[in-house]
């Protein structure tokens, strides 16, 4: 779509579905990674709408509480596994080439392979919800022993968290080849753009965590099938060791769906804020301290499980820590921003609401990392309050704002600016009728997955709802301005942001099919 | 092969390396290194096991009293009753005591269960040794059968001061008769 103009040098390439299926061409990967990460945020989304519609009022209304078991699972592992992460990888197969002066990805076959194993992984996961027992529904932590209780989708759970690893550390081994070997002349790492060097380090989070889950799955399938008995007490195994074992991975997990996100604000804010980034090497050294201390404070995730004492203030000190380098990014910005010439288009406002919300989500992991307050939120609705503030107005209008942001220089085509604005407020207004209540609702105590609750909890559950439909429904309009944007429009500069620096910018909208062939001088 | 293509190759050899000993880190390493925490901590409130001599060798602190309360349960899909004759006794620390647990089955065929043992406080576990136990071996019981089944254990003289009431605690676990030819799992004998 975008590259139509430049077919007529690639004449031998494949035209039509072959050339998408044997694509080897980072640009034309990364619109299949976006484009599945859409879909699949819009399959994502649906689920959360039949949660919503449930919880709307008390009772049972519409599904029953297996199926809607199956919902909060599976709306979990279709937007962590399908949406977010495919939609970085997507921005990083676009980009990172681009912005470090590089004709392409390192390894482009594999790279091919990565993306087309994901279609593969999500058929097997959603076909479950047609398997007699019913699609997974204990979460989609997967804590043995209720997991082994999943029916005949037990392993096609398994398989396809399996493949959707594979394709994710195959996406990182090529990102950290790429960076490493094909940096243009002169590009040398305290040069390179943060969004390149965020998504170096989430890279090496992968590579780190995605085999730690991979072996955790695996001994649920060995405990289920082989009669091994790693996590069954009757055997001499023993329950809680799943739960170690799977936030040792969850918790870089968390932080490889959230450092891309800053890498993009921190491309964004300075370019309508026509100054440099501040602080630049403080924020290299900020997004590799969160890398590190992501990976010591994973029992935070289980303080009520019974831990000495020693254990909890160790994980209790080493979680607040993490503010230390999150709270340098946010001034960095801030200091960014402070007497910037500031212009408020579309992508600076998204960049601009995740400042403000993410920190909002900030603080209250912070007050779920205070050990004795945990006792009290732990597996409430203020949790499901806390991660979708970092993960829906932190990664996801990261997500969005990037889309925003590189849109005219992928398409050539300038994106309707009206209707961005529209659709950003729309989002922001309803995220928020959306989430907050979730938090009054978490400290009152209501449980999380759960389709049913006390007539107490009514009010701001409808509340929640009626800004869970009106968020879905403006969502429709994202996708409609993507459209339009791609099908044509005013046409895009070279630079198309007044404040934009950087080697992308010096390319035309669209670049060509393969950019730096010869690479650029970096000065 | 030009220099970059050997540069990345190497890279991604490296990094294959890495994927493979992290997979290895969760799979292989964790499961023992988690074992072998809780043997030492007591964090999963697994008990531990010791001779008679070894348990005289310590003696016996006449100047403490602790209590020890028992409670059992037994898993779905096993039919047994399952109680203790004793439902809590006082014993010095360094001091052998011996209790009873009765276990009916309610099955038309003979059955078979595991008992595993769990410790609370389990800052304590590893102050609570067994010199008997009928959890050392798996129980196999004839239709209808009743059995007596004793404990022989020893609170450590070394318990910390300020512990004073344990409780133990026995699930009986049926063992599946696909499963039975298998030894009671890779960590049984450590959580006996």
């Amino acid at each position: 779509m975008a590259h139509a103009a430049h077919h007529d040098d690639h004449a031998h390439h494949p035209t039509g579905v072959m050339r998408w299926i044997t694509t080897t061409n980072n640009k034309d990967i990364g619109t299949l990674y976006l484009s599945f990460a859409l879909l699949m945020f819009f399959i994502g989304g649906s689920m959360a709408m039949i949660i919503r519609a449930e919880l709307f009022k008390p009772g049972l209304q519409f599904v029953d509480p297996q199926f809607f078991n199956s919902m909060t699972t599976l709306h979990a592992l279709v937007m962590i596994f399908g949406a977010v992460m495919p939609a970085f990888v997507g921005l990083a197969n676009w980009m990172i080439p681009m912005m470090i002066g590089a004709p392409d990805m390192a390894l482009p076959r594999l790279n091919n392979w990565s993306f087309w194993l994901l279609p593969f992984a999500f058929t097997l996961l959603l076909s479950t919800l047609f398997m007699p027992g019913g699609a997974p529904a204990g979460g989609w932590t997967m804590y043995a022993p209720l997991v082994l209780q999943t029916g005949e989708a037990f392993p096609f759970l398994i398989f396809a968290v399996h493949i959707m690893g594979i394709s994710s550390i195959m996406g990182a081994i090529n990102i950290i080849a790429t960076v490493f070997n094909m940096r243009a002349p002169g590009m040398t790492f305290m040069k390179l753009p943060l969004f390149v060097w965020t998504w170096i380090i989430t890279a090496f989070l992968l590579i780190a965590a995605m085999p730690v889950l991979a072996g955790a799955v695996t001994m649920l399938l060995t405990d289920k099938f082989f009669g091994t008995s790693f996590f069954s007490a009757a055997g001499g195994g023993d329950p809680v060791m799943f739960q170690h074992i799977f936030w040792f991975f969850g918790h870089p997990e968390v932080y490889i769906m959230i450092l891309p996100a800053f890498g993009i604000v921190s491309a964004i804010v300075p370019t309508f804020a026509r100054k440099p980034l501040f602080g630049y090497a403080s924020m290299v050294y900020a997004t590799a301290s969160i890398a590190f201390l992501s990976f010591i404070v994973w029992a935070h995730h289980m303080f009520t499980v019974g831990m000495p004492l020693a254990g909890e203030l160790f994980f209790m000190y080493t979680t607040v820590l993490i503010a230390v380098p999150t709270g340098v990014k946010i001034f960095n910005w801030l200091a960014t921003m402070w007497r910037g010439s500031m212009t408020f288009e579309t992508p600076m406002l998204f960049a601009l609401g995740f400042i403000v919300m993410f920190t909002i989500g900030g603080f209250s992991g912070l007050m779920l990392g205070v050990t004795p307050a945990d006792f009290q939120y732990q597996d409430t609705y203020f949790v499901v309050a806390h991660f979708h503030y970092v993960l829906v107005t932190g990664a996801v209008f990261a997500i969005m704002g990037a889309t925003y942001f590189w849109l005219p220089k992928w398409t050539g085509h300038m994106y309707d600016e009206t209707l961005g604005k529209w659709h950003f407020w729309l989002s922001t207004i309803f995220v928020n009728v959306l989430f907050f209540p979730q938090h009054f609702l978490g400290l009152a105590g209501m449980p999380r997955r759960i389709p049913d609750y006390a007539v107490q909890f009514a009010d701001w559950n409808m509340v929640s709802s009626i800004g869970g439909f009106c968020f879905g429904a403006t969502q429709l309009l994202f996708l409609y301005v993507i459209v339009k944007c791609v099908r044509g429009g005013a046409k895009a500069s070279d630079r198309v942001w007044e404040g934009a620096e950087g080697l992308e910018w010096i390319l035309p909208s669209p670049p060509p099919y393969h950019s730096f062939v010869n690479p650029p001088l970096v000065k | 092969m030009s220099e970059q293509q050997r540069n990345t190759m190497r890279t991604v050899r490296r990094l294959l390396l890495v994927t493979a000993l992290m997979f290895a880190f969760g799979f292989v390493v964790m499961p023992p290194m988690y074992n072998a925490f809780c043997a030492i901590t007591g964090l999963s409130g697994k008990t531990g096991r010791e001779t008679e001599a070894q348990a005289a060798a310590k003696g016996v602190d006449k100047g403490r009293w602790v209590t020890v309360e028992f409670v059992t349960s037994t898993s779905a899909g096993l039919p047994w009753d399952f109680a203790p004759l004793t439902r809590k006794v006082r014993v010095h620390p360094g001091e052998v005591t011996e209790v009873d647990f009765a276990v009916e089955s309610h099955a038309d065929q003979s059955t078979t269960g595991q008992a595993v043992p769990s410790l609370a406080p389990n800052t304590a576990a590893r102050y609570f040794k067994k010199t008997e136990c009928f959890c050392f071996q798996r129980q196999q019981l004839a239709a209808r059968e009743h059995r007596v089944m004793p404990v022989r254990f020893v609170v450590d003289p070394d318990l910390p001061k300020d512990e004073t009431t344990l409780t133990l605690s026995y699930t009986f676990f049926r063992v599946q008769d696909s499963t039975v030819a298998r030894d009671a799992g890779p960590t049984a004998k450590q959580g006996s």
